[in-house]
């Protein structure tokens, strides 16, 4: 309730709350089927029309209704995208404490292998992974959270080597704290701003990977709805029917400034140094 | 006659509103040619806005002027106006005719840039010199500063020279186009008190002949007298007291002057060491920290794979014992193996071999709940910024195996009054304490586990004179009050005066003088000792001549399985021993 209240008494945290709060409740009703049309039924006489009441933001080439397909879309996007970067995030974050931590060989393996993993561009190694596993929307989870892992790693090492070095470990050393102690209170703590800053980003990049990954035709399945897939099956349309790239792409683009404005936000509440007297 | 440089009520604020922002709030001051002018204060005073102000710098740093006037007296004889002029006029000056050297010579130069480059950039810009000519001039510019062998140095990059020649190279370069007037600002600061001595000696003597004028900007009173004709004193942004040299350090008139020139080191006649808790040879107490044989190296590896082919050994054999209630200084320079002795006490650093001995128990290393603790350097950095003081402070009682409740924060809040800190502490964030707050918090950390041995590794050097007075006589109270028992690391003979009751002397490693702190003091005996004390600045030695003294610390590496010479100690008196020089 707290954190709630501070972002809401911050400028870009309102803006930002506001939109993703608007989207989260679309996914919810777009999974429950709230939907103002069936997003996969097709009517067959109103193909390509361009938004009208009935249809508000038009039909597609199968007669599918635009409106109703976003909603459903976005549940769908969103559940991938959130799933995957609190994978990539978890790992990444443990991975790096532990190339950090460990240091010497330990540092070396770990380090040595995100490189690898990194040396793959992000798409051709998801599409590695879910060839190799069979498409569908948790594969896309995993092969989505895999691929930013390693971003994650060295986001959390780099950092982290740099905390290990400060007094105040070498204080709690003194102490005799103990190494899970000093990880979480010292490290982990002071790692929030640059991983909530690379939380928002990763989001972005997910929702544009999954996306990807539906338009090769191996994350979401049609006929089910994905901002993705829906933004690829308009381009051949695209001068035609303009809608439907124009409300799948909106969709993203604002959902990604969302993102954005919500994580500096936190960032900025999360700092004490931004903290001003208790409200 | 007309003055070099007239300042007359300079005004200086920041921010968005400069006028209520002031820094600098109405200091007015004349500099004749030739003249030297030390302006003395804290961090905060103004002292740097104000020499920054000279030069117009500050409107780079987010200073704005916001009255007074400055008039320079060029070389013409023409008087040049700095509120007004335009920055291109300024760019004229600077370096031309106002030449300037800053605290940190590590920082001031391009790391990647050989330093002739720097330097022949200086007669380029200026002169209008290329090629050859330029490379004379530097080699010319390296020579007046006293580098040994300077036409080779002069392709070296800034990380092949130690800090005292970086900052003879940046005085080569301020100097290089003949400034009728040179802005040092603190450049001593960053560098061992030997080579502090040295810059000091170089800058008098370039002094006398070049027929410069020189602002002097410093927080150590001590130093002035060896340099300065006038002294101006400044306190948030005013100027308390100004005048002549002899004037001001005889016959101080405003009390914080005179608090600045009280925390100045007076050892030629041991005034002020510590006279509590002498060391009492008949009684059998035992020691509350023992080290034997302390030795550590760090093995020199080339690659990975290849082995060792030599080791830096940073302490040498150091032998000592601390009595409970009493301190323990360790004074040496950068390098010395002073703080690594610290660390490997409390097992931050793995000593290679030797024992350390707390109270009746024997240690290897340090191990959980080991009475000694530690207090650091650097207030800012000690202090984990995301936890509240409350956390912080609860760490030693976690990490021991304890548990928080009513009994620990009880002692939390007598602990944080006890140190001198506000009741409400507990809640807050450390960003939300001064340096002198902070170390305090510090303090009452390492004291949250009783501790008998605390060990404070330049605990106040990153404080200012006043805070630091402050913090010691915290210090020298709760010894008194807990009968603890303090290692004290330090590299300012000025705190160790005030706290110590024992010093030991560490040289390259190895302690080479050790004894009762009024005695090493008055009368020390080893060489490097007393080198050492012959550089502290004192205010009794106006316009001495330093002696130049440009020996080099020894190389700490050694070959694989070297091993020093076993010590040979002479006995001065009952509590003081030198090693003998070979």
């Amino acid at each position: 309730m707290r954190i709630l209240r501070a972002i809401f008494g911050h400028g870009s945290g309102r803006i930002g709350g506001v939109i993703v709060g608007v989207y989260l409740l679309i996914a919810v009703l777009g999974m429950l089927g709230l939907t103002p049309h069936n997003p996969i039924t097709q009517y067959r006489i109103d193909r390509l029309h361009a938004p009208n009441g009935a249809y508000w933001m038009g039909t597609d080439l199968f007669g599918r209704d635009v409106a109703s397909r976003l909603m459903a879309g976005v549940g769908q996007s969103f559940t991938v995208a959130f799933f995957s970067v609190a994978f990539a995030t978890l790992a990444g974050t443990v991975l790096g404490l532990a190339a950090a931590w460990l240091g010497r060989r330990w540092d070396g393996v770990l380090m040595r292998l995100m490189d690898v993993l990194l040396a793959f561009p992000a798409i051709l190694l998801a599409l590695l992974i879910v060839t190799v596993a069979g498409p569908g929307t948790w594969t896309s989870v995993v092969a989505i959270g895999i691929v930013y892992t390693p971003i994650f790693t060295r986001v959390v090492r780099g950092p982290a080597l740099s905390l290990k070095a400060r007094e105040f470990v070498d204080a709690a050393r003194t102490f005799g704290s103990s190494s899970s102690y000093i990880v979480t209170r010292h490290l982990l703590l002071n790692l929030v701003a640059p991983l909530t800053v690379q939380v928002t980003l990763a989001l972005a990049w997910a929702l544009l990977t999954e996306a990807g990954l539906s338009f090769l035709g191996l994350g979401t399945q049609p006929p089910a709805a994905s901002l993705g897939l829906m933004l690829s099956d308009s381009r051949n349309l695209m001068e035609t029917a303009p809608w439907l790239m124009i409300f799948p792409g909106l969709a993203i683009m604002i959902s990604i400034l969302g993102f954005n404005l919500l994580g500096d936000a936190l960032r900025d509440i999360l700092d004490p140094k931004m903290r001003r007297a208790p409200a | 006659m007309i003055p070099l440089l007239s300042v007359r009520d300079l005004r200086v604020g920041f921010g968005r509103d400069p006028q209520a922002n002031e820094v600098v709030r109405g200091v007015s001051f004349d500099l004749a040619d030739g003249e030297t002018l030390a302006i003395v204060g804290e961090s905060g005073s103004g002292k740097s806005v104000t020499a920054l102000s000279i030069n117009r710098l500050i409107d780079f740093g987010g200073g704005r002027i916001t009255g007074g006037a400055m008039k320079l007296k060029r070389a013409d004889g023409g008087i040049f106006d700095l509120m007004t002029a335009t920055e291109p006029q300024l760019t004229g000056i600077r370096g031309a005719e106002i030449g300037m050297i800053f605290q940190e010579p590590m920082t001031s130069l391009n790391p990647v840039l050989t330093i002739g480059t720097q330097i022949e950039e200086s007669f380029r810009l200026h002169r209008g010199l290329t090629g050859r000519q330029a490379t004379a001039a530097a080699k010319d510019a390296l020579d007046r500063v006293r580098i040994p062998d300077a036409a080779r140095r002069l392709k070296y990059t800034p990380n092949q020279l130690s800090g005292g020649m970086l900052q003879r190279v940046m005085i080569a370069i301020a100097l290089a186009c003949n400034p009728r007037l040179l802005i040092a600002d603190e450049p001593t600061t960053a560098l061992d008190v030997t080579v502090q001595a040295q810059i000091m000696a170089l800058l008098a003597e370039l002094k006398r002949e070049t027929r410069m004028s020189m602002i002097f900007i410093t927080h150590d009173i001590g130093l002035v007298a060896g340099i300065a004709d006038k002294v101006m004193v400044m306190q948030s942004g005013k100027a308390v007291e100004q005048g002549e040299l002899n004037q001001i350090l005889d016959n101080p008139q405003h009390p914080y002057t005179q608090h600045l020139l009280h925390a100045v080191p007076h050892f030629a006649n041991g005034r002020a060491t510590r006279v509590d808790g002498q060391r009492d040879k008949g009684a059998s107490t035992e020691p509350a920290l023992k080290v034997d044989g302390l030795v550590v190296r760090f093995p020199l590896k080339s690659s990975f794979f290849s082995r060792a082919t030599g080791a830096v050994h940073a302490v040498d054999g150091v032998d000592f014992d601390l009595m409970p209630g009493e301190t323990l200084a360790i004074v040496g320079e950068s390098g010395s193996g002073k703080s690594t002795t610290a660390r490997a006490v409390l097992g931050l650093v793995r000593s290679t071999r030797g024992s350390f001995t707390v109270g009746a128990r024997k240690a290897s290393a340090a191990q959980s709940a080991l009475p000694v603790q530690m207090v650091f350097q650097n207030p800012y950095a000690s202090l984990n910024p995301r936890l509240t003081i409350e956390s912080i402070l609860a760490e030693p009682v976690i990490a021991t195996g304890g548990r928080v409740d009513a009994g620990t924060r009880a002692r939390m809040a007598s602990l944080l009054e006890r140190v001198g800190l506000p009741r409400n502490s507990l809640e807050r964030y450390p960003h939300e304490f001064s340096g002198g707050q902070r170390q305090r918090l510090c303090i009452a950390r390492a004291l949250m586990l009783n501790p008998s041995v605390v060990v404070l590794d330049e605990a106040v050097s990153a404080l200012d004179v006043s805070v630091q007075a402050k913090v010691l006589e915290l210090l020298v109270d709760l010894q008194r009050e807990f009968g603890l028992a303090y290692l004290f690391i330090s590299h300012d003979m000025a705190v160790v005066e005030r706290i110590a009751h024992r010093i030991a002397v560490i040289y390259a490693g190895q302690i080479v003088e050790i004894g009762d702190a009024t005695s090493v003091l008055a009368k020390p005996k080893h060489s490097y000792t007393k080198k050492l004390i012959a550089a502290v600045p004192t205010i009794d030695r106006r316009h001495e001549h330093f002696e130049l003294d440009t020996r080099q610390v020894p190389s700490l590496v050694r070959p694989q399985g070297f091993e020093p010479d076993a010590a040979r100690w002479e006995q001065f008196g009952s509590d003081h021993m030198a090693r003998v020089e070979g």
